[in-house]
């Protein structure tokens, strides 16, 4: 099989929205992440392989702020900054979806997409203008084809993709820096798989966001993304264009990498 | 049908109606007057403004077992200041403020040090039922007339009402606040996120140590507030009385009312209602001549019941939404 680049030209400028430089993470005597470097240009669609518990998802929480690094740093805009909660990360634009459905089932859809950026009216009380996010919910879920049975619909009673839409619908309504996509597709159909795809897409073309995007199905990430980084072992092995390479490539590149490593540790043991 | 698909309040209301016509029939006019009806309140009052706050915790899949007792300390508060030669209002003042620092001292505790709110506020419970012990001097079942010393034993009746009706009236005003808070305000939102999806919610940005700490505050408060009116209204206090029974019997009146203890769901008008049938029950029970240990049973025998209504509505409701 081969997968060919629907793009032909990245669409990225040469200004930089990330930067990640020797960022290192251990959990107890568990090192995770063993010196990331890895860089997003502006409107860059950036794709991030590897296998279970090479550090992706870990990588990923640093940047939106969940888990704290033990060293390295990281640049938004060129601005050196330290996430210390989510709160904080979001402060800078950067949004993220998570593995995990963040979706709050007893709540209703409208709501569901403005968590965390509730439109309140003034006063004290913080009260919630319902009227005013339910209208913004059905104009947006309309205008980028999210169809949900009613945005007064409580999350528990929606299939598990409308979930997964509705959760990275907020994402991308929040987004206007970066956007970090933890394994948007996992447990999706097809169908609605190629709802979140060219949903992120769309927000690519737009050019105003940055996206890094986590996920095991090669084709996506071929048709979704301007590059793609390997990761493997808590390093970044691989760096290649998409609009260079194929997916044969990337395989070769991907085992003689692993090869290598192997003759490091046997090396590293006699 | 519909309405009982998504009004879970119904099945609390239906049971109060059938319990209030009950005892109408059986007393006739010796229950529905007004005597007999407020002494209802008189039984619902405490019970549903713990009810109130508690239910925002259930929402929150936390339990504060320590608002009975705070109901029955903040007048202590109130009268250990006033005894030093505080003015009455600032006893008042003080007095809520020391129940919400016992709400942020629950709170944190839960949140920081990781003690479940079971443990951290059963402590505080026998805390503050100790220093009750200990301050008053005196030995239990000692009622002591909260107006002994007080030089001006009109202002806190005059400011917190002492009529027939005025403990269940501020009540009812806190239970609309607390309905209005739960489902109108982003502080609501955040309730029911936390205790629908807590890692969801984190994720999500929202707060949820903070909302946690606020939400015991808020319980404390309101528990607080009421136990300063009950006890200006009754001219008394007591340092036997345990806050244990006071607790039971909200819990019991939120779950009548349709909350569940798994987080995410709740009607603050339900608990309400809920302790409304529970002060029914007492009232008409007594009126009819049956025991007051039959009224336990029969408080026992209603949790189940409504509780029981409630799992069948719900299925019922995935029944019409599976169709």
């Amino acid at each position: 099989m081969s997968v060919q680049s629907e793009r032909p030209s990245p669409p990225a400028s040469d200004k930089l929205a990330l930067e990640v430089r020797g960022v290192t993470k251990r959990f107890g005597a568990l090192v995770v992440l063993r010196g990331i470097d890895l860089s997003l240009r502006q409107g860059e669609v950036l794709g991030l392989v590897g296998d279970n518990g090479a550090g992706k998802s870990t990588l990923v929480k640093i940047l939106s702020g969940f888990h704290q690094q033990d060293g390295g740093d990281v640049l938004v805009g060129g601005e050196r900054v330290n996430f210390h909660s989510v709160g904080a990360a979001r402060a800078h634009g950067i949004e993220t979806v998570y593995q995990d459905l963040a979706l709050i089932p007893q709540l209703p859809v409208y709501l569901n997409l403005f968590l965390g950026h509730e439109v309140t009216k003034l006063g004290p009380l913080r009260f919630l203008d319902k009227g005013s996010m339910r209208k913004l919910a059905r104009q947006y879920l309309d205008e980028i084809n999210v169809h949900v049975p009613s945005i007064d619909a409580e999350a528990e009673q929606l299939s598990g993709g409308q979930r997964q839409a509705v959760a990275v619908a907020r994402s991308v309504r929040a987004a206007t820096k970066i956007l970090l996509l933890d394994e948007p597709l996992a447990a999706m159909g097809a169908r609605e798989s190629r709802l979140i795809i060219d949903l992120v897409k769309d927000l690519a073309k737009s050019g105003r966001v940055s996206i890094i995007v986590i996920d095991h199905n090669y084709a996506h990430l071929f048709e979704l993304c301007d590059r793609i980084n390997v990761m493997q072992g808590g390093r970044i092995t691989i760096d290649q264009q998409v609009h260079e390479t194929s997916l044969e490539k990337l395989t070769e590149l991907m085992i003689s990498s692993y090869r290598s490593q192997l003759e490091d540790v046997s090396s590293a043991g006699a | 049908m519909r309405l009982f698909l998504y009004q879970r309040e119904l099945t609390p209301i239906l049971i109060t109606v059938a319990l209030f016509s009950y005892f109408t029939i059986r007393a006739g006019s010796t229950f529905t007057d007004s005597l007999s009806l407020s002494s209802a309140a008189g039984y619902a009052g405490p019970i549903g403004a713990i009810a109130v706050g508690e239910v925002l915790l259930l929402v929150l899949a936390e339990i504060d077992l320590s608002a009975g007792q705070v109901f029955l300390f903040a007048p202590w508060v109130e009268y250990w200041m006033h005894n030093l030669g505080v003015p009455i209002a600032l006893s008042i003042l003080i007095a809520l403020v020391v129940v919400c620092g016992v709400g942020a001292i629950n709170g944190l505790i839960t949140v920081r040090l990781n003690v479940p709110s079971f443990v951290t506020t059963l402590a505080m419970n026998f805390v503050l039922f100790g220093l009750v012990l200990i301050y008053s001097d005196m030995t239990q079942g000692t009622p002591i007339p909260l107006s002994a010393s007080n030089g001006s034993p009109n202002f806190s009746s005059q400011l917190m009402g002492s009529w027939l009706w005025s403990e269940i009236i501020w009540v009812a005003t806190i239970a609309i606040f607390g309905t209005v808070l739960l489902r109108r305000t982003r502080f609501g939102v955040r309730i029911i996120a936390t205790g629908g999806n807590l890692l969801g919610a984190a994720e999500a940005g929202v707060p949820t140590r903070r909302v946690k700490v606020w939400a015991f505050v808020l319980c404390s408060f309101l528990s607080g507030l009421v136990g300063i009116v009950d006890a200006v209204k009754y001219g008394s206090l007591d340092p036997g009385n345990f806050g244990v029974d006071y607790i039971l019997y909200a819990v019991g009146a939120c779950v009548i009312g349709g909350t569940a203890l798994t987080g995410g769901r709740g009607t603050v008008i339900g608990a309400f209602i809920g302790a409304i049938l529970i002060g029914i029950l007492e009232d008409g029970l007594t009126l009819i001549g049956v025991s007051t240990n039959d009224f336990y049973v029969w408080v026992g025998v209603v949790i189940i019941f409504a509780m029981a209504l409630n799992a069948q509505f719900d299925k019922l409701i995935a029944r019409s939404r599976g169709a």
